[in-house]
């Protein structure tokens, strides 16, 4: 094809998306003659080209759409109808340039439909408008063109060159050999040892790496590329759909490989249209369910690590819980049992399933069963992972994660067993040595392996356990500290060799459901290893907690129901000569502080702790604060904010039954244990968190007289581990057994299980399925509908009342107001026999 | 009788005692596998990963995924190159041997009494003097195991 055509069609397609963009803009904000001024020029270009190049048709189609411009420009009204027909105009402009990229002459046809509405749009109410147009329309025109005079299509080229993407493809691909060849080279030299070839050699690398790093940088692009098309697809679904949806974009400047962002385009789009069709509610229901008429999808992007996080959020309806719940059992994906017992974020990811969809009605946007399977293995495809996140009513969000670039990275190569892998440099954190005389070592938390590190409790996963390479007895290596979101986790290898940059080639698909590799690649000596993907890796680390939680959960007897679990407790002295002890899951860290940086404010102990001013606390029987040396502390933290407490010397860490003896006699006390043989006091942290701060909850003094003790048992639901961990003791303090749940679907699994409930206390917010929810579906389950439930609100309205009261709550406590909710479970749980 | 427009040219090869054919035309490259990487947590007829001349191919053993008795040395196998959704694969065989130019008109159907694991990836079979010879399925070998409803990944059988 001709030099000058190839140019023209690759600007004017740019172009196109960008007048796509700039008329959806115009629709909103239709007296901006700035953007006005810039669609006007982009189809003049393409005009004034056509004519160049003698393409009528091209031609005509652009003259009839710029002349409906031009009044526009002269001030008669944007409409809606204008604005799609323009858009219209330039479909049909994109449909002839497919066809002249194909076949390099512009294909047979007429376009006097579309030119014949555009005249007549442009005529119609040309009367109105003629005297104010004819006068301003030469200085509209000159004022485009002022206003930014060196606007893109005006813009000197010296500084840029067009590269065919296919150049810069081979180019990526030559590199990448070039890396191999580099790597087995130095595989050679290594082996030799010292040599004549090492000057050189290294010579050669840094040359390598300075021409990678080179092409690579040619190869990022903004992902606002892929996001260009979007304004124009939610404009158009609107429009169809009869909804009014807003698109907000952020990031769009965060760089990633062009290959990434092609194929993410796809994905990102149909995630886009699924929000708009099945998310975002139509104006009439929103306004009924109390929101704002227009619903908003909101694009995001940002680097983290080597990845890039892209966010598709609405905030429309969420998810159809109950549609999905039904689909997966249609689909014979899960029972009904099984379903009962996941949790409905697993649950929702089943919309990945391939065929899955919900929609009852099959729509021309969404819904045809085709899609979020392809969604899913597009992004998996490079080594991505999608998750959603929803809530009923407000929203739903979508989390694509995908590394930066595909092709070369430096990783740390490990053995593991027999094996050895290739673990992301990006992922790593630091490398720790345990065992064999090294200063650290791996302990065991029941039967979770732990590492402390630096007063850090990190857990650990045997990657030998987690890819059945042999058990993990052996516990001299080396641990791999890796983070994926917020988890620090460390993997534990047998060795550890060198960093080599690997070429990362994709995994055979026949690979790619085993989920803890992102690839292969070839290393330095020819041989294929595996990339492990720390992702994987964590999801497995979730898996063996889940997994031992779920057995113990199905194969306990009634009996055993209530055999108190054993918990970590941390022993500590502080205060009075009595050992003290705390349950482990509720402290964060515990941390050394040299007394110098303790400040005092207003009376009250603070010292700068990651950016904060955290408070600290002391027994009131105690000595205080340290005024010198270094003062250990135990961090409790929560939402953000963290306080420290005030410590003596911390003794030991013991797994033992929270057998609470007494209910304390003193506030900051919950009762005594005897572990090991020493009577205990166990601290009950939520009487200093008041102190810390004032405001983080309501508290009433807590003067839980010891009740006669029954034997009632309590369901415990919030998704807040701490706050499950701290009102646990404090209702065994006062006399109950508890089962404590972490979700809604968990409560009723348990419910469902075992009828020996006596009351259910449950958190009202929480994610997924939420305390009203639940509450509804435990008056439906025949042998719980009895229990009563007390909600636990963080504030309670008029309008939770009312809620409550149509779902069969019971009672409402204040979140955190512990007396409260001690006499609301005496008097709820007093009159009710055991159900069974 | 038969005209050479007919006929389809095998490669032809044993595994485990039964012979095998596959049309040439799906056939890349036969050579002889080394350093076969092992993928943990895989499905049990993969045998691992290796590098053929910068690609990565992966390995199947042909034995396993059939469920014929296991090969007697696996040092001696062969490995057939197929390209199969512009992915590499190769099917480790225990012998590869000549290639047969063979009439479409007398490829039958599979046997019924035919063993379930091999009818399932059979395309037919031909009666050659001494033997029968299966012809494999290319497509069906590659697909994916048949999973039982609800099985994600294999590390749930944990």
């Amino acid at each position: 094809m001709d030099e000058l055509l190839r140019d023209f069609l690759t600007e004017t397609g740019e172009n196109l998306d960008r007048v796509d963009e700039q008329l959806v803009r115009l629709e909103h904000e239709p007296n901006d003659a700035h953007i006005l001024g810039n669609i006007f020029r982009l189809v003049h270009t393409i005009k004034g080209t056509c004519g160049f190049l003698e393409l009528p048709r091209l031609e005509a189609l652009t003259h009839a759409a710029e002349t409906l411009m031009g009044k526009f420009r002269d001030g008669m009204p944007v409409t809606g109808e204008a604005v799609t027909l323009i858009l219209t105009t330039i479909d049909r402009v994109k449909t002839i340039l497919d066809e002249l990229d194909r076949f390099g002459r512009e294909p047979a046809g007429d376009d006097a439909d579309v030119i014949r509405r555009l005249t007549a749009t442009a005529g119609q109410r040309h009367q109105g408008s003629a005297d104010r147009g004819s006068v301003a329309s030469p200085e509209a025109a000159e004022q485009a063109r002022i206003d930014k005079p060196g606007d893109e299509t005006k813009k000197p080229l010296s500084h840029s060159i067009r590269v065919s993407v296919d150049t810069l493809d081979q180019l990526m691909t030559t590199v990448s050999e070039l890396v191999l060849s580099r790597n087995q080279l130095l595989e050679i030299v290594r082996q030799q040892g010292d040599s004549e070839f090492n000057v050189p050699l290294q010579r050669l690398s840094n040359v390598t790496v300075q021409l990678q790093e080179g092409v690579m940088k040619t190869r990022m692009q903004p992902i606002g590329y892929a996001w260009q098309k979007l304004p124009r697809v939610v404009r158009d679904l609107s429009t169809e759909l009869g909804k009014d949806i807003g698109l907000e974009m952020h990031g769009a400047d965060t760089e990633l490989d062009r290959q990434v962002l092609d194929l993410v385009k796809d994905p990102l789009t149909h995630l886009v249209r699924n929000c708009a069709d099945h998310g975002i509610e139509s104006p009439i229901e929103r306004s009924a369910a109390g929101k704002s008429r227009r619903g908003t999808i909101r694009l995001s992007a940002c680097h983290q690590g080597g990845y890039v996080i892209i966010e598709v959020a609405d905030d429309g309806r969420g998810l159809d819980t109950a549609g999905i719940n039904a689909k997966a059992v249609e689909m014979g994906l899960a029972s009904e049992a099984e379903l009962a017992a996941k949790p409905q974020a697993e649950i929702n990811n089943l919309i990945f399933s391939p065929g899955f969809s919900t929609a009852a009605r099959v729509t021309s946007v969404s819904g045809r069963g085709v899609g979020m399977d392809v969604v899913r293995s597009n992004i998996e495809q490079i080594g991505g992972t999608v998750d959603l996140k929803s809530v009923p009513g407000s929203g739903t969000v979508f989390t694509i994660r995908i590394p930066l670039t595909l092709a070369i990275v430096p990783a740390l190569i490990v053995a593991v067993g027999e094996g050895r892998f290739a673990i992301p440099q990006l992922a790593i954190l630091e490398l720790v040595r345990v065992g064999g005389g090294a200063a650290h070592r791996i302990e065991r938390l029941k039967d979770a392996p732990i590492l402390r590190l630096r007063n850090k409790l990190v857990p650990l996963v045997h990657l030998k356990e987690v890819l059945r390479l042999g058990d993990g007895a052996n516990e001299d290596g080396f641990v791999v500290i890796t983070q994926v979101g917020n988890q620090v986790f460390g993997a534990i290898v047998d060795n550890v060799f060198h960093t080599e940059e690997i070429v990362i080639k994709p995994m055979s698909s026949r690979l790619r459901h085993i989920g803890i590799f992102s690839g292969t690649t070839i290393l330095g000596d020819g041989s294929v290893i595996l990339i492990l993907d720390p992702n994987g890796v964590a999801q497995a680390l979730g898996r063996a907690a889940q997994s031992e939680s779920a057995v113990v959960f199905d194969s306990r007897s009634p009996e055993e129901n209530f055999r108190e679990d054993s918990v970590s407790l941390l022993i500590f002295r502080a205060g009075s000569h009595r050992q003290k002890a705390v349950p482990l899951s509720l402290v964060t860290r515990l941390e050394e502080i040299d007394c110098r940086r303790i400040e005092i404010s207003d009376g009250r102990h603070l010292v700068q702790y990651r950016d904060q001013l955290m408070p600290l606390l002391h027994f009131e029987t105690g000595n205080g604060v340290k005024t010198h040396g270094k003062q250990p502390i135990l961090v409790f933290s929560d939402h953000g904010r963290s306080m420290g407490l005030v410590v003596d010397e911390i003794v030991d860490i013991v797994e033992h039954k929270l057998d609470i003896e007494v209910t304390g006699d003193r506030p900051d006390v919950l009762g005594y244990a005897v572990i090991n043989g020493i009577t205990t006091e166990i601290i009950d942290v939520g009487h200093f968190l008041p102190e810390a701060f004032e405001g983080w909850f309501r508290r009433r003094d807590l003067s839980a007289s010891p009740s006669a003790r029954g034997t009632r048992t309590i369901l415990l639901v919030d998704d807040s581990a701490f706050f499950r961990d701290m009102l646990t003791p404090l209702i065994k303090a006062s006399g109950y057994q508890v089962v404590a749940v972490g979700s809604a679907a968990e409560a009723l699994a348990a419910l469902k299980s075992d009828s020996q409930f006596d009351l259910v206390v449950t958190d009202l917010e929480m994610p997924d399925m939420d305390g009203f929810a639940l509450t509804w579906a435990i008056k439906r389950v025949p042998s719980a509908a009895a229990v009563p439930v007390i909600g636990l609100a963080a504030m309670i309205s008029p309008d939770t009342i009312e809620r409550g009261r149509t779902v069969g709550l019971h009672r409402f406590v204040a979140k955190f107001d512990r007396s409260s909710l001690i006499a609301a479970i005496k008097e709820n749980s007093a009159g009710i026999g055991r159900a069974a | 009788m038969n005209d050479i427009a007919d006929t389809t040219d095998y490669v032809t090869f044993n595994c485990s005692g039964q012979s095998f054919g596959l049309p040439i035309e799906r056939v890349q490259d036969v050579f002889k596998p080394t350093k076969i990487t092992p993928v943990p947590l895989a499905d049990p007829e993969i045998a691992g990963v290796l590098n053929l001349r910068g690609r990565i191919v992966t390995a199947i053993d042909l034995a396993t995924r059939l469920n014929l008795a296991s090969r007697a040395n696996s040092a001696t196998a062969m490995a057939i190159g197929i390209e199969h959704r512009s992915e590499s694969f190769g099917l480790l065989v225990d012998e590869v041997s000549e290639v047969l130019k063979l009439p479409e008109s007398e490829r039958e159907s599979n046997p019924i009494n035919l063993d379930h694991a091999l009818s399932r990836v059979s395309a037919g079979v031909f009666r050659l003097d001494r033997e029968l010879l299966i012809v494999l399925d290319v497509d069906r070998i590659l697909a994916a195991r048949e999973r039982a409803p609800g099985e994600v990944t294999s590390s749930r059988d944990a």
